[in-house]
């Protein structure tokens, strides 16, 4: 049966671009993490060596308990070889449960170390960064892909190691013991590699169409789950069974069968070589043994050894793939960490001063550094301190880059943005920003109580300073009914409160923080009439007395303006007051007739 | 475990493919047992005894032995994941369609990603478990048992002997199974913490750079990230504790072996051949019982997998048609609320009190009211999303949970508050409850729904692909196109839920053109903003805490002057200095716009 059901190219193509080979470079990269423990490692590596040590001895002494003790009637020696043997046992355990701990320890803690540097990275990382990465492949990247890194450090990177000094350490005692025999074992060795590669090969293919198939059905199930109640609605329940049942879950069958087709073959044909290999040297060494030119000990060491011998060699085969698995993932977690930093401070950036709240552009042009087109094209803006300024245009005019620029979330790329007639270049970011205060349109509340949402304006506030902002907003009165009013926990998203209660939150804590410029994106999204009232007369309390930047919809907010800049295409076209702009019946009159949103 | 055996129910349909895979393991076991028999053979009879022919024979009995557990090794494996992929196939149909299926109720409260985590990793689980855990302890059973056997036959006092190191391995495994599930749970939370805190601080990225909070949340990742670590230490120091120790433990066996077994060789009461066997029965069953470890594990994930999933699978639709349930014809359009409540499972209070109503065909219907004043709850009612926790709601005076499902909500066409589109071309999306439309049919009804021009606009038309993976739509277009999706079912009955919430003024022009089109001679019920909307209603429903607490047309309803004249008037209020500006200048000029300047927002489904 031959799988006939394609899934969509963009499920095959990511999973081919996750199929990446051994890439030197990546491993370095990821090996820079592993550095500051070098010295632990080298201590692991010397234990190992003697656990290897012991460890291959073991057929030795199978060897000499036969061959001096049994054979020789000497019960003495037997005991005293099984006693030695049994010393050796215990300091190998020793040794190995002393290595684990060191080399495990040394994984978890380049994890950590990895996923502080990422997370630290991103808290630097510019705004831009974040519109093309979702939410989602954030988290894949910090989660996921530094698990795969725990694979390839903890059992890659070390099983390899301790496979390879399986192997030889084997191979010295296998030569050592009698060296025809041992030809004998290696002549099986060349078909053992070459079951094992193509093995690997046709199973890498495999598991690619079975990763191709799950992240298929995740998609779709996602998709049909999210979307359950349009479904319903249209009555799709039996076409969407035949689809899933008849290509998607198929497909998931069939390369699980395939796969199980490759997997059961490879342990068998192994097993057969290893007969193989166990018969020749049973009816060469036993011809031997006859001859007299070995001892029976030794031909029962050697079956021995082949066993250890081989084990090692199919480990590694195995571990070499996962290796290359978690190439993938340690590339992707070097591409993030290697994302510039778009906005940075100045080597002699200042701490800015108090700001009083004037606030120029001069000729600022803006365009994001993989597009060319400008999002800003000369704009020029003089703000006095304490003016409440409206920024009125259509989507995409470049209302919010303005505010971006001004909250140095980007850098112009023509022209420069003072405050306070101090370029924002100049100064740190931090210095700037702990004066500036934002409200999104989407107001966002973090998983925790109202109160800890309100003091993430200003930590060190008081509760009576928490309640006299919620109190001055309006939101007082909605919190204390809540069930247990301050100390109500938000929950993911902040999904029991209201729209209208989530915005006046984030006023709240935007009044706590009290800063001397203000950023306002207002919400476009409908709340009843009457809360519709309380956030009008909050946002009043807010305006008053500091420098602000309102991304307006509502028409009150833009009649009580100081000054009301209309953007269109990147570019200031007006800017006025109410009265004086609807007398010029030009695009705010326009834009005014067809309505803004009340 | 209880789960795990309801389970094996799913293996029914495969019962000869089970029989057959047990008996070549059955086979493959006793295979497995006679090689150590061989090399006793070859050391005693062939070497002690300097029998050449002997030591040929048994080369070649090594070789074919060889050869022929490989075949039935490769026919256990396949035919045990065969088993288990079919046994995963028909779990995941099972699943997938029961979830279509789970009212709108069940989805309320379930989290999307954990339903979809069931069908993949829970199924995953059970299958591995399947295919590879369970003929795994079932070998190692048949192994104990024949090794026993043959051990205890040859020497009974060895057998014990070197068998002792045994039970404390198995005793540790099923030890450190049990401990290190719990382990691997906390670091399971662990890692989940890290990743709200992840999520939290990406998707409030604004808020944290505006207020300047980097290093506060640094430190607050750095907890959670410190709890991973410490949480892992404590998996691995298990590890580092039993993967050592059971290693150990089988060459205490060998040195057991070596010790009590020379003696008795030296004695004359046992061969060196049997030594060797001994030791190489011990080794055989070694690996299996170190792989109890996995088994633990792999058992104690699919049964949890399997709990999990059976918590869905059991959960049974309390909304199907039921079996003698009346087949709709055509619908007249008559919707009747008798005395309707509805409290939704875990909430206090009703969502919807004692609501009577009766609407006649090609009505139009407008609710109106502050969030949560149950308006949605209403709504959804009519298609039957829910059932009534008394009264009854009629359509064409038949009580909806008497007639067939599909045939009603085929005829009802749903417009929601956040219209969502499927990861497909824009042509499917539109035909999604007609999927046999006719492409004249589906472009008629985007130009109906005025999203034709933009459609066109698309490099690709309407084969453009939307959704997650395809372009992506502003909220606008894409609230045209489920527009487009509801006309094409052709629906006697229509209902908008809040549609217009969350687009721009001028998109909300463009769309409401289109409802008025999609309207005309259906019943249609509409949860409006626009008092342009709700004043051309037949009825308007005031909804106030779950209850309908005014019902007329707009004239009526103000002369009454209750909650309707109240949010009217408030509303007249906030936009009264814009009319006297400039509503009589351009009502005069383009009289046509007067339904978008009065545009006033009264409330949010």
């Amino acid at each position: 049966m031959t799988t006939k059901i394609i899934p969509p190219t963009f499920i095959t193509q990511s999973e081919e671009q996750l199929d990446k080979g051994y890439d030197p470079k990546v491993a370095q990269g990821l090996m820079e993490f592993v550095k500051p423990y070098y010295g632990q490692m080298l201590f692991a590596l010397a234990l190992m060596v003697v656990v290897t040590a012991a460890s291959v001895s073991g057929p030795y002494f199978v060897k000499l308990a036969i061959d001096e003790g049994i054979n020789a009637n000497d019960p003495i020696a037997l005991s005293t070889i099984v006693l030695v043997y049994l010393l050796v046992s215990i300091a190998q355990l020793g040794f190995n449960y002393w290595r684990v701990r060191i080399m495990s320890r040394v994984g978890q803690h380049v994890l950590y170390d990895v996923r502080t540097t990422m997370f630290a990275h991103l808290q630097r990382l510019s705004l831009s960064f974040y519109n093309r990465y979702s939410v989602g492949r954030v988290i894949t990247r910090v989660i996921n892909d530094v698990g795969t890194l725990r694979e390839f450090i903890t059992w890659a990177v070390l099983a390899i190691v301790r496979n390879l000094l399986g192997i030889i350490g084997t191979l010295i005692a296998m030569i050592a013991l009698n060296f025809k025999l041992s030809l004998l074992t290696f002549a099986v060795l060349p078909l053992m590699v070459f079951a094992t590669i193509a093995f690997r090969k046709a199973a890498r293919k495999n598991y690619r169409k079975v990763r191709a198939a799950v992240s298929w059905a995740n998609s779709v199930l996602a998709e049909n789950v999210n979307g359950v109640r349009v479904v319903q609605a249209f009555s799709r329940q039996q076409r969407n069974h035949q689809t899933f049942s008849g290509y998607v879950n198929r497909y998931f069958l069939e390369t699980s069968l395939d796969a199980a087709r490759v997997a059961s073959l490879f342990t068998p044909v192994i097993d057969v070589l290893g007969a193989l290999a166990t018969a020749l040297v049973v009816y060469i060494g036993g011809t031997a043994v006859l001859g007299e030119s070995i001892t029976a000990g030794v031909l029962i060491a050697f079956v021995l050894y082949i066993d250890r011998f081989f084990e090692p060699i199919r480990d590694l085969s195995r571990r070499f793939d996962t290796l290359q698995s978690t190439m993938a993932g340690g590339e992707r977690i070097l591409e993030l960490l290697k994302t510039p930093i778009e906005v940075r401070d100045e080597e002699n950036a200042k701490e800015m001063e108090s700001i009083t709240g004037a606030v120029r552009f001069e000729h600022v042009s803006f365009h994001y550094s993989d597009d060319p087109a400008l999002v800003l094209d000369q704009i020029d803006l003089d703000v006095k301190p304490g003016e409440t300024v409206a920024l009125v245009g259509e989507t995409g005019a470049g209302k919010t880059t303005i505010v971006k620029l001004l909250a140095r979330f980007h850098d112009p790329t023509g022209g420069c943005v003072l405050v306070d007639g101090v370029d924002l270049r100049t100064v740190t970011q931090q210095s700037l920003r702990r004066q500036m205060g934002m409200v999104l349109q989407d107001p966002f509340l973090f998983n925790g109580t109202v109160r800890e949402n309100i003091l993430f304006g200003r930590l060190d506030a008081k509760d009576e300073e928490v309640i006299a902002a919620a109190k001055a907003v309006g939101a007082h009165d909605f919190i204390v009914n809540l069930k247990n009013g301050y100390e109500t926990s938000v929950e993911e998203g902040g999904v029991t409160l209201s729209v209208g209660q989530r915005q006046l939150i984030s006023f709240a804590r935007a009044l706590l923080a009290n800063p001397r410029i203000l950023i306002l994106d207002e919400a476009t999204s409908s709340v009843d009439t009457q809360t519709e009232h309380i956030i009008q007369s909050a946002l009043a309390t807010l305006l008053k007395g500091r420098t602000s930047f309102v991304i307006a919809h509502r028409l009150s907010t833009i009649t009580n303006a100081d000054k009301i800049v209309v953007i269109d295409g990147g570019r200031i076209t007006e800017q006025g007051r109410h009265a004086d702009l609807l007398e010029m019946k030009g695009r705010y009159y326009e834009l005014y007739k067809t309505g803004f949103q009340e | 475990m209880k789960n795990l055996i309801r389970t094996a129910a799913f293996l029914k349909p495969y019962a000869w493919q089970v029989t057959a895979t047990l008996v070549m393991l059955l086979t493959l076991t006793g295979l497995n047992l006679l090689v150590p028999r061989i090399i006793q053979n070859v050391i005693d009879d062939g070497l002690l005894r300097g029998d050449m022919t002997h030591l040929i024979r048994s080369a070649l009995l090594l070789l074919g032995l060889g050869l022929g557990s490989a075949l039935l090794g490769m026919g256990n494996r396949y035919g045990s994941e065969w088993i288990a992929a079919h046994v995963g196939y028909d779990l995941r149909n099972r699943m997938y369609d029961h979830i279509q299926y789970l009212p709108f109720s069940y989805h309320d409260h379930a989290q999307s990603g954990q339903l979809i985590s069931r069908c993949i990793e829970d199924v995953r689980a059970i299958e591995r478990f399947a295919g590879s855990s369970i003929p795994e302890l079932v070998r190692f059973v048949l192994l104990t048992v024949g090794i026993l056997a043959v051990m205890v036959s040859a020497n009974a006092t060895l057998a014990v002997i070197s068998l002792l190191p045994m039970v404390p391995l198995i005793l540790m495994t099923a030890s450190f199974g049990t401990k290190i599930g719990k382990l691997f749970f906390a670091v399971d939370m662990a890692v989940g913490e890290v990743s709200n805190r992840l999520q939290e601080n990406v998707t409030g990225v604004q808020v944290v750079r505006a207020f300047a909070r980097e290093e506060y949340e640094t430190r607050r990742f750095e907890t959670a990230n410190k709890d991973v670590f410490v949480k892992w230490l404590h998996v691995i120091d298990e590890w580092a504790k039993i993967m050592p120790t059971t290693n150990w433990l089988i060459t205490i066996g060998t040195i057991l072996i070596l010790y009590f077994g020379g003696q008795m060789v030296i004695e004359g009461t046992l061969t060196i051949g049997a030594v060797v066997a001994f030791n190489a029965y011990l080794l055989m069953m070694a690996e299996p019982a170190q792989a109890l470890t996995g088994l633990v594990n792999a058992g104690g994930e699919a049964a949890a997998g399997a709990q999990r999933v059976f918590e869905v699978l059991d959960t049974v639709p309390d909304i199907r048609s039921r079996k003698d349930a009346l087949t709709l014809s055509a619908l007249r359009g008559e919707v009747e609320f008798r005395n309707v409540s509805l409290k939704y499972q875990d909430e206090k209070v009703s969502s919807l009190s004692d609501a009577t109503l009766q609407v006649h065909p090609n009505q139009i219907v407008a609710l109106i009211g502050p969030t949560g004043s149950g308006k949605t709850s209403l709504i959804n009612l009519i298609p039957r999303f829910y059932d009534v926790t008394d009264g009854a709601v009629l359509i064409d005076g038949h009580d909806v949970r008497d007639v067939e499902l599909t045939s009603l909500r085929r005829q009802i066409g749903i417009v929601l508050q956040t219209s969502l589109l499927f990861s497909d071309t824009i042509k499917a999306n539109i035909a999604y409850g007609r999927p046999d439309a006719t492409d004249e049919e589906v472009f008629a009804a985007a130009k109906a729904a005025q999203a034709h021009e933009f459609i066109e606009s698309f490099t690709k038309g309407y084969e453009t692909i939307v959704g997650e993976r395809g372009v992506t739509l502003s909220g606008g277009q894409r609230q045209r196109v489920a527009i487009a999706r509801a006309l094409l079912m052709d629906p006697r009955i229509l209902i908008l839920d809040d549609s217009l919430s969350s687009v721009d003024t001028q998109t909300e022009k463009l769309i409401q053109s289109a409802l008025d089109v999609l309207m005309e001679g259906r019943t249609t019920f509409v949860i409006a903003h626009r008092l342009s909307t709700v004043r051309r209603a037949d009825v308007i429903l005031v909804m106030d805490k779950g209850r309908i607490v005014e019902q007329g047309t707009h004239d009526e309803l103000l002369a009454r002057g209750g909650l309707y004249k109240e949010i009217h008037d408030l509303q007249l209020m906030q936009r009264d200095g814009f009319e006297e500006a400039i509503l009589e200048p351009i009502l005069t000029e383009k009289p046509q716009h007067e339904n978008t300047i009065i545009a006033g927002r009264s409330n949010s489904g």
